[in-house]
């Protein structure tokens, strides 16, 4: 086994015990399995962040090519933003939405063929992962936010019901997933400007045009003006709670389109195909 | 040794006797005292709270102990104890370690998992130590029960939910609010309930109180006590977007607040989520608000409901906190066990050691001639002789401390060789078997 398939062996590990302490948390009302995890994952990300230094030193070049790497960077990107989420909210239940998610990801690159794509030299230019960190690392806060999202509504159900399952103890107030959901969008949203614009220029470069209208910049772009449109309803018209919630999750399913489904269905200059030496 | 107990709790006697069984926490001495003088009683702690009163004694003679027990808790108290007989129970052995480990846990409490009685018993046990009625036994058997209530507290979730309505009201804001000391609350009304809910949200953080009222001076008359804000009847509808947590109960016969209003309210409020406790009966906010994004709106009934559940929440981690009590039993019970015979075994030894050292030490001094060697051949034949004598009476004290009979044969060893009884071997003893 290389180093680098072994280091990423071992982080599919780590982020599976991660993922095994923060349900002993929420599920078996453990607190200090959760207190643990944290340690587990800060652990996973480094291992992982190891585990693209070799890569790139081995083969050269940003190492998101293929599918396999994409997912795998993603996962990265899902469990450092969490991280530094924590830092500010310490919230267990989020780690128990960010951890197995992140290991789903890691099991999706697993089982995608691991081949290092040649990249086409045209590609190799500075804006390629920038562009490439950009839109990952926005993705990845919006996922957060759209597991925010998706507690408040279960909150929120439960209190207006007033039947309270086991997972009621757990979660934080109506208050702080909207604060969460708040703090992953103004986080997100810059990033995937950012990683719009750096596309449109390295586009530029590559292609010769900023914006060819592939389906993935259409998605793209269908994206941005959602998240616009909810930050813009936020900051000005004051929109929260329920009616927030909901917006991350919807803005959350068109960011999965465009990240995977583009990819798998449509096409495009964006297909990992399309990297490859011609 | 037997751990006993004997006492009287909210299980077996009513206030009227449990007020008149109670120590005063100021004149402890005497009791305790008193207690440790009776002639079966080895050690003595006295728990006395408004819910319960219990001796804790460690004793050789059980039956005796219980029954001195049982007077002087009434002499003491100047009364019959055919009339307090009825209201006692007393444990011994197993039993008594459960009772005590379930006492201090607060498995046996009128509100399981409150959290007073664990500092109650720690009072208690301060007062047997300052007096020096502990002894060994006692100490380390409260320590035991310290560190299970602790465990138990830890290990499973029996205090973590409110059991009182008016507790139930602000964890339940709590999940709905990430802090309460910027919100507002409005009393709506002056019921006691209410009353007692706001000084709960008030002790919580909240800082701003408003108070409306039909009668405006008793409005002014509350808000006085919160250090908050009379509003009149009339017009505290205009203030309602400004207050995130409302408490209603007014003995008004139709509602006070029509869902429509509400709805203006929510839309001024841009939905920032408001919590609404409405505590008359008959209900004085249209439930229909429940229904409306950002309200969340609980009456008597929903609150009853929540403390029911939080309730039987307790009852089952209950379950779990009974199971580590039945370890820590067995564990405990094992150490009291070796404390038993490991040390009469080794005064027993040390008795006769002595005995024969000192008439070899009489013999050789009468015998001149003897060489090294012979010396040394006298010297492993008493060595042998005494090893010889204990061999059996040792096995048969090992297999006793399994039987019930244990205490017996103990007693009997002692009294035959004449073996000292003091404490330092014991805590010794106990202390290499923990290493």
């Amino acid at each position: 086994m290389s180093t680098m398939t072994l280091l990423f062996t071992l982080t599919l590990l780590v982020y599976l015990s991660a993922t095994v302490l923060y349900l002993v948390d929420m599920i078996g009302k453990r607190r200090v399995a959760g207190r643990i995890g944290r340690w587990v994952l800060v652990a996973g990300v480094l291992l992982h962040a190891g585990s693209f230094a070799v890569r790139h030193a081995t083969a050269g070049g940003t190492p998101v090519t293929s599918l396999h790497e994409s997912l795998s960077f993603f996962a990265w990107c899902l469990v450092l933003l969490f991280l530094l989420l924590d830092l500010r909210f310490r919230l267990a239940v989020m780690g128990a939405f960010a951890s197995p998610l992140a290991t789903l990801l890691m099991i999706g690159s697993a089982l995608s063929p691991n081949v290092v794509v040649e990249l086409n030299p045209m590609l190799k230019t500075w804006l390629f992962p920038v562009h490439i960190t950009c839109a990952f690392l926005g993705n990845a806060a919006f996922a957060l936010s759209f597991g925010a999202g998706v507690m408040y509504l279960i909150q929120d159900r439960m209190l207006k019901s007033k039947r309270f399952t086991g997972i009621y103890q757990r979660l934080p107030s109506l208050d702080t997933l909207d604060k969460v959901n708040y703090t992953c969008l103004s986080v997100g949203f810059p990033l995937l400007t950012l990683g719009i614009i750096s596309g449109a220029f390295w586009g530029n470069t590559v292609w010769g045009s900023y914006w060819s209208w592939d389906p993935k910049e259409t998605w793209a772009l269908i994206t941005w003006f959602l998240y616009a449109a909810l930050l813009h309803g936020r900051l000005t018209i004051g929109w929260s709670g329920r009616k927030a919630a909901i917006f991350a999750i919807i803005g959350f399913i068109f960011l999965l389109f465009t990240f995977l489904g583009v990819n798998l269905l449509l096409g495009g200059q964006h297909t990992f195909k399309a990297f490859a030496l011609i | 040794m037997n751990i006993l107990v004997v006492g009287l709790s909210h299980k077996t006697a009513p206030v009227e006797i449990r007020e008149k069984v109670a120590f005063a926490p100021t004149e402890m001495e005497a009791p305790l005292q008193q207690m440790l003088a009776l002639p079966s009683v080895s050690e003595a702690v006295i728990v006395s709270t408004c819910n319960r009163v219990e001796l804790y004694a460690t004793s050789r003679n059980v039956d005796a102990a219980i029954t001195e027990l049982k007077q002087f808790l009434a002499a003491y108290h100047q009364l019959r104890l055919s009339d307090l007989e009825q209201h006692l129970y007393s444990y011994e052995g197993a039993e008594a370690i459960r009772h005590v480990l379930r006492v201090s846990a607060s498995l046996d409490s009128m509100v399981i998992g409150e959290p007073q009685i664990l500092g109650q018993i720690k009072t208690a046990y301060g007062y047997a130590c300052e007096y020096k009625t502990a002894g060994l036994i006692l100490n380390r058997f409260l320590h035991k029960a310290f560190s299970v209530a602790k465990r138990v507290r830890t290990e499973t979730a029996i205090a973590s939910s409110a059991v009182s309505v008016s507790f139930a009201a602000v964890e339940l804001a709590r999940k709905i609010f990430d802090t309460l000391e910027d919100k507002t609350v409005m009393l709506i009304g002056a019921g006691e309930m209410c009353e007692l809910a706001a000084r709960h949200f008030v002790n919580n953080g909240v800082a701003k109180v408003l108070v409306t009222n039909r009668t405006f001076s008793r409005a002014e008359k509350l808000a006085d006590e919160f250090d908050g804000t009379a509003v009149s009847f009339e017009n505290f509808r205009e203030q309602l977007h400004r207050v995130d947590i409302v408490l209603s109960s007014t003995g008004a016969p139709d509602y006070v607040l029509e869902a429509k209003k509400l709805k203006e309210v929510c839309k001024l409020r841009r939905h920032k989520p408001m919590f609404l406790i409405d505590i008359a009966v008959p209900r004085d906010i249209d439930p229909l608000a429940n229904k409306l994004d950002g309200i969340y709106l609980y009456d008597v009934d929903d609150l009853q409901g929540v403390v029911q559940a939080n309730l039987k929440e307790r009852h089952k981690e209950a379950a779990k906190a009974e199971e580590i009590i039945d370890e820590e039993i067995a564990q405990f019970q094992r150490w009291m066990a070796t404390l038993e015979v490991k040390p009469t075994i080794v005064a027993l030894r040390q008795q006769l050691d002595r005995v024969r050292k000192a008439e070899l030490e009489k013999t050789f001094s009468s015998l001149n001639g003897l060489g090294k060697k012979e010396r040394k051949a006298v010297e492993a034949m008493t060595n042998a002789i005494v090893n010889k004598i204990l061999h059996h009476p040792t096995n048969i004290l090992k297999q006793a401390q399994n039987g019930s009979d244990g205490d017996l044969y103990i007693d009997a060893v002692r009294t035959l060789f004449d073996l000292p009884d003091t404490t330092e071997k014991l805590q010794q003893a106990a202390d290499s078997d923990d290493a």
